[in-house]
């Protein structure tokens, strides 16, 4: 992004358009999910020598999208891919499939067996299943948004910070990737507005001060986007404030959308319980409301969404899936 | 600026083992108006360095017109790849971050001299009838870019009738307004082709035969 950031990720290669999973077999496990939850679930289940297939769209899953890391032990600081890269190479050494680019629509049960429908028409079976699908941005929900993507609206902020230089944007959301990317956008960006729905920035104190501190940026605190503007291309958005309420127009020709998330639980909605949040609802083994599914990380009811703590949920669930698999059989 | 050390370095080497036949990268830098030429070139001459299969051919983008025409290169810094004969591959901007990985790729396929598409879409490329050029539009930060642009690579190495660069978009700011970019990957087919993601293989094709 900035010039002196200029680095080399380096590649993994296991061909990802190879199809490796056996439609014919009963795995023992099916790991849904290749973020920190689904890759530390595999090395903990095939350590356990179980038959593990892990079906996933990517390997890496939000990590990908973190530039630094600062709170992973082990590694005062490290970036995203370069952590996946390392948990890659653990799990390499493990005897375990993984089917990459395998979106999983739905799961059923059928007798002893659950099974997984991908998006490719594929169906696989296991005995038992870890959902580790993670979580993604939640939308703006606002007229002018959904026509407006690619246009102008952004939810990948590492990807199209680049391409606002030396123009007005927007981050709306306050909290710690909003912050994150409005830091970004400072070097790029001609003035950056962030406008959030609380009080005052929710974000660690840290990045809040570097935001307040620059006099690029425009705060909105308490207001919410009521409409992004702009037929071809974003030209502004209509933000209201919560307390005066009255509106205004900022002119952008980005918006940044940085407004948390949403769990992707979609794909069990129809067999386990999920919470008012769509989360999908465990226990302290990680255990779901159906016996022999599992679920770790970001999916989850697991208070706070970090990726030391995805990663020890999904060596929990690992093991659960293991005692449960040894107690049924 | 080192770009390859110690660690990263042997990782490199080691992809580069399985490489069969020779690659020839052709890099056209400028003194001037260019954010990283300095950059590009240093990154593949630690790239050439990890292997004698490749060779590392520079040249003045203001000043050699000859060989300028002969790759068709109209920017700097720019890297043609060569294998038995021109691949049609192209990277405009310096394929660093995320887009190493395109680089690798694209040594890789031209030195093994095989796309791995699929059997499907090299019958349907086969069908086309018109020159076809693919401009993959990319940020180095973005993890979702390499996709597209090694399929533009895949299908420029498949058929004589396609080139198909990698345009890095803050080294070319005016070209990346010029066709509205305003998030990668962006993927330009002959200029009225458009379409946004790094889509699957199959529905990146059918968007190429639309220009035939
Ligand atoms: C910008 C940003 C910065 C962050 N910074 C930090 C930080 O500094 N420190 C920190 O600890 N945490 C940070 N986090 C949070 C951290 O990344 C997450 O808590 C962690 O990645 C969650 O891991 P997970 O495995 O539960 O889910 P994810 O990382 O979301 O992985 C989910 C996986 O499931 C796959 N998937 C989803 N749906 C399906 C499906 N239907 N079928 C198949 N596969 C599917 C995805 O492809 C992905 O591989 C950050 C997050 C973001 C977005």
């Amino acid at each position: 992004m900035s010039q002196g950031n200029i680095g080399v990720v380096l590649p993994d290669y296991q061909l990802a358009t190879e199809r490796v999973a056996d439609e014919g077999k009963v795995y023992e496990l099916i790991i849904i999910g290749g973020g920190p939850a689904g890759l530390t679930a595999g090395v903990y289940a095939a350590r356990k020598r179980m038959d593990v297939l892990l079906l996933t769209q990517d390997i890496g899953g939000q990590v990908m999208l973190t530039g630094e890391i600062e709170n992973y032990m082990g590694y005062e600081r490290i970036t995203g891919e370069e952590l996946i890269a390392r948990f890659k190479e653990q799990l390499s050494h493990q005897e375990i499939t993984v089917q990459e680019e395998s979106r999983v629509a739905s799961i059923t049960r059928g007798g002893k067996v659950f099974i997984a429908y991908t998006d490719e028409g594929y169906s696989y079976r296991a005995r038992t299943v870890i959902i580790a699908s993670g979580k993604r941005s939640r939308p703006l929900d606002v007229p002018g948004e959904e026509r407006l993507v690619g246009r102008g609206v952004s939810y990948c902020a590492v990807c199209d910070a680049p391409l606002f230089a030396g123009r007005d944007v927007a981050v709306v959301g306050g909290g710690n990737s909003g912050l994150t990317a409005a830091i970004d956008l400072i070097k790029i960006a001609n003035k950056v507005y962030v406008v959030s729905a609380h009080s005052s920035l929710p974000g660690d104190p840290v990045l809040v001060e570097q935001v307040e501190q620059t006099p690029q940026v425009d705060i909105f605190v308490f207001c919410d986007v009521q409409e992004v503007l702009g037929r071809e291309r974003v030209t502004g958005i209509r933000i209201r404030s919560r307390q005066e309420e009255e509106e205004r127009t900022l002119p952008v020709q980005g918006v940044f959308v940085e407004k948390g998330f949403l769990p992707n639980s979609e794909l069990a909605q129809d067999i386990v319980k999920l919470s008012e949040d769509h989360e999908i609802i465990i226990d302290l083994g990680c255990r779901t409301s159906v016996p022999g599914i599992f679920a770790a990380g970001d999916v989850t009811t697991v208070p706070e969404k970090q990726i030391i703590i995805s990663a020890g949920e999904g060596a929990k669930a690992a093991l659960s899936a293991y005692n449960y698999l040894i107690t049924t059989s | 600026m080192a770009f390859l050390k110690g660690d990263t370095k042997g990782q490199v080497q080691k992809e580069l083992e399985g490489l069969s036949g020779k690659v020839k990268l052709v890099l056209f830098t400028q003194k001037q108006d260019c954010q990283y030429c300095r950059e590009s070139r240093m990154l593949l001459e630690g790239v050439a360095s990890l292997s004698d299969k490749i060779t590392l051919e520079g040249h003045d983008f203001k000043g050699e017109a000859n060989v300028v025409q002969e790759y068709k290169v109209d920017r700097a810094p720019a890297i043609a790849v060569v294998g038995t004969k021109d691949t049609g591959i192209r990277f405009y901007g310096v394929p660093a971050g995320h887009e190493f990985v395109s680089l690798l790729d694209a040594i890789r396929m031209t030195s093994v001299g095989d796309s791995g598409l699929s059997q499907q879409s090299r019958e349907l490329v086969k069908q086309l009838t018109v020159p076809v050029h693919i401009q993959v539009f990319i940020t180095l930060g973005c993890p979702y870019c390499p996709k597209a642009v090694t399929m533009g690579h895949k299908l420029a190495l498949e058929s004589d009738g396609i080139v198909s660069d990698m345009v890095e978009a803050s080294e070319f700011p005016q070209l990346a307004s010029k066709y509205n970019v305003f998030a990668v990957p962006k993927v330009v087919i002959n200029e009225k082709i458009q379409f946004e993601g790094a889509l699957p293989e199959p529905n990146f094709v059918q968007h190429v035969m639309k220009a035939k």
